[in-house]
């Protein structure tokens, strides 16, 4: 892998680092306080690029063209004998690819493997997580640990994180939300036997540990809801719960007043 | 589709052989980056429709959160490594550690607290040691002790355990204990030549600002491509590994703690992060969790992948699975003693 390659690769990281940090996509795949980081490392690595690049205009010997072009007219001139060599020429040259770097030590070729996360991102933008992996894994509640509820904010309803509900509801057992319509957002996931539980991920580092809160829906709840379309749900404090058949952990319930179907928003992780 | 895509990749060789063979070697990188963006444009729609499947599209987004979530502390261990080899001169490494190797090694995993990275900024740096001359032993004990001891780790560890102040101190220990065992295991029984040849260091050349940047550029690309083939494995295992199989294991204390670790080395978790998932592990017992935290920043698939890229394959087989049985028996007897 020549130098100058190795600086286009960089780049390329480079900028699609500092796409998704200012395209805001990152928070589907980090959690939002990476962002200095990633616009530090982008920076950095365009920087890293640049140098390189001018060190390669600036060694003739490292820039192929004008040397390369001049063995190409000499070797055309005398094409037609050589045709039966090219192909162990050919072997040999791929061969010695692997350390033709500029300092005759072994340049990385797995290096060229960067190019999968860069174009996956810059062409596919891969969404944040959904229901797969929220209902492959056991609700993660007992992470989460708190003894110690503030009261609710104001507000009626008051718009609270699926998690805040489910750590009120099970930590606290409701009392903190006596009395007080909430509103919960999150996406729907199909539950053990089919009917839709409110989830809600939350990550602490990259979408690797990505983890779902679940909240079970009592009352009347619309039959139209499918697996990853986000909803509003306003409702109140229900002491019902369920396990999570995945890890047993326990899944609160909400008592829904009205549901409504959402876009998803920019930062679908809660942390 | 497989019109678009094969058109563009058969139609050099057709146009070539008129090309002396000596520069299809020389020419292929940067041709071949530019053939492979035209056929992912060309066939983005195609390759969209492939990955419906809910699992592939978790898959992928596991992988590029990996990749997203490494890439600023490789970029930033790059860096610090870059500037220990242009820039730090070796006497001060010498002055830094004792002389003798086996008091070198406790010294040097004491002082990976002092870099606030997960494990990917730490291989790159104890290289650099390494290449400046400092004992294998006393960079390796760094390298492991390093993203587990770091002050940001063991916050992390507090806020995930609140009420549990012994999680960190268990942690600290049996991570600290862990490393330092590996140092004086590698003094006893290492041998030099499992490690790939490094670039011998040249006082003249490799100095300042040239050997800076090229010693960047030269180790985000080896080091990322690694990175790479580990965040890839990992995804696949963290999308394909039923969970519920944990549970089955979970009652039994002996098999819990071996299935944690191999859980740590399987989902490569960032080591600011993995105390987080430990705390959801609530069905396992606190011994198999403190493993789980133990093994997770010394060996897993990511750094498994950068250990064969940086210190050579016949080093990382040797040493990543010495390193997984000593950090499961020093945190058995750490997690005895303290819990």
């Amino acid at each position: 892998m020549r130098k100058d390659a190795q600086a286009v690769l960089l780049l390329l990281v480079g900028g699609t680092l500092l796409k998704i940090s200012f395209a805001g996509t990152y928070v589907r795949y980090v959690k939002p306080g990476l962002l200095p980081l990633l616009l530090i490392a982008g920076f950095v690595l365009i920087a890293v690029a640049g140098v390189s690049l001018s060190q390669v205009i600036r060694t003739p010997k490292q820039v192929p063209v004008g040397t390369a072009t001049e063995h190409e007219a000499s070797h055309r001139a005398d094409e037609g004998g050589h045709r039966a060599d090219q192909a162990s020429h050919r072997a040999d040259a791929d061969g010695a690819d692997a350390d033709d770097g500029g300092h005759g030590h072994q340049e990385p070729r797995v290096g060229w493997l960067l190019l999968i996360p860069a174009l996956a991102l810059l062409l596919f933008a891969p969404p944040a997580l959904g229901s797969y992996q929220a209902s492959r894994n056991g609700t993660a509640l007992s992470s989460q640990v708190n003894s110690d509820f503030a009261p609710l904010p104001d507000g009626d309803p008051v718009r609270i994180s699926v998690l805040d509900y489910a750590s009120r509801a099970v930590f606290d057992q409701g009392r903190s939300l006596a009395g007080r319509r909430v509103m919960l957002s999150g996406f729907v996931i199909a539950g053990p036997d089919g009917q839709p539980y409110l989830a809600r991920m939350i990550v602490s580092c990259c979408a690797a540990d990505a983890r779902p809160i679940k909240v079970g829906l009592a009352g009347d709840v619309p039959p139209n809801l499918v697996p990853d379309q986000w909803i509003e749900v306003e409702g109140s404090y229900t002491d019902r719960a369920d396990r999570d058949p995945v890890n047993e952990d326990v899944i609160p319930f909400v008592q829904v007043a009205a549901v409504r179907t959402i876009a998803a928003p920019e930062r679908q992780y809660e942390s | 589709m497989t019109v678009l895509d094969t058109e563009p990749v058969r139609r050099p060789p057709v146009e070539e052989p008129p090309r002396p063979p000596s520069r299809w070697g020389r020419l292929g990188s940067v041709e071949v980056l530019a053939v492979v963006v035209v056929i992912i444009l060309l066939g983005r729609g195609w390759l969209l429709s492939l990955i419906e499947s809910p699992r592939a599209l978790t898959l992928i987004t596991v992988f590029v959160s990996i990749m997203v979530q490494a890439l600023p502390f490789l970029v930033l261990g790059t860096m610090l490594s870059a500037a220990i080899t242009a820039f730090v001169p070796t006497r001060f490494f010498e002055r830094a550690l004792p002389s003798r190797p086996a008091a070198a090694v406790p010294v040097a995993g004491v002082a990976g607290a002092i870099l606030p990275a997960c494990e990917c900024g730490s291989v790159p740096v104890a290289g650099a040691l390494i290449r400046r001359g400092v004992a294998p032993a006393a960079a390796f004990a760094f390298l492991l002790a390093s993203p587990a001891i770091n002050p940001v780790v063991l916050i992390a560890t507090a806020v995930a355990f609140p009420g549990q102040p012994q999680m960190v101190a268990a942690r600290f220990t049996a991570s600290l204990a862990a490393a330092v065992i590996m140092g004086w295991l590698w003094l006893r029984l290492g041998q030099p030549g499992w490690l790939r040849p490094m670039r011998i260091f040249d006082p003249h050349t490799d100095r300042g600002w040239p050997a800076f940047w090229s010693s960047c550029r030269h180790d985000v690309v080896q080091a990322g491509g690694f990175l790479v083939v580990g965040a890839f494995a990992a995804a696949t295992l963290n999308v394909t590994v039923p969970p519920a199989w944990l549970e089955a294991v979970a009652a039994n204390p002996v098999f819990s703690v071996i299935a944690l670790g191999l859980l740590a080395v399987l989902l490569s978790i960032c080591s600011e992060a993995d105390a987080f998932v430990a705390a959801s592990l609530s069905q396992f017992s606190l011994t198999a969790r403190l493993a789980f935290l133990v093994v997770g920043p010394m060996v897993d698939l990511k750094l498994f992948a950068m250990q064969v890229g940086w210190f050579g394959p016949r080093f990382a087989i040797r040493f990543a699975p010495t390193t997984f049985v000593v950090a499961v028996l020093v945190s058995v007897a750490v997690g005895w003693l303290m819990f």
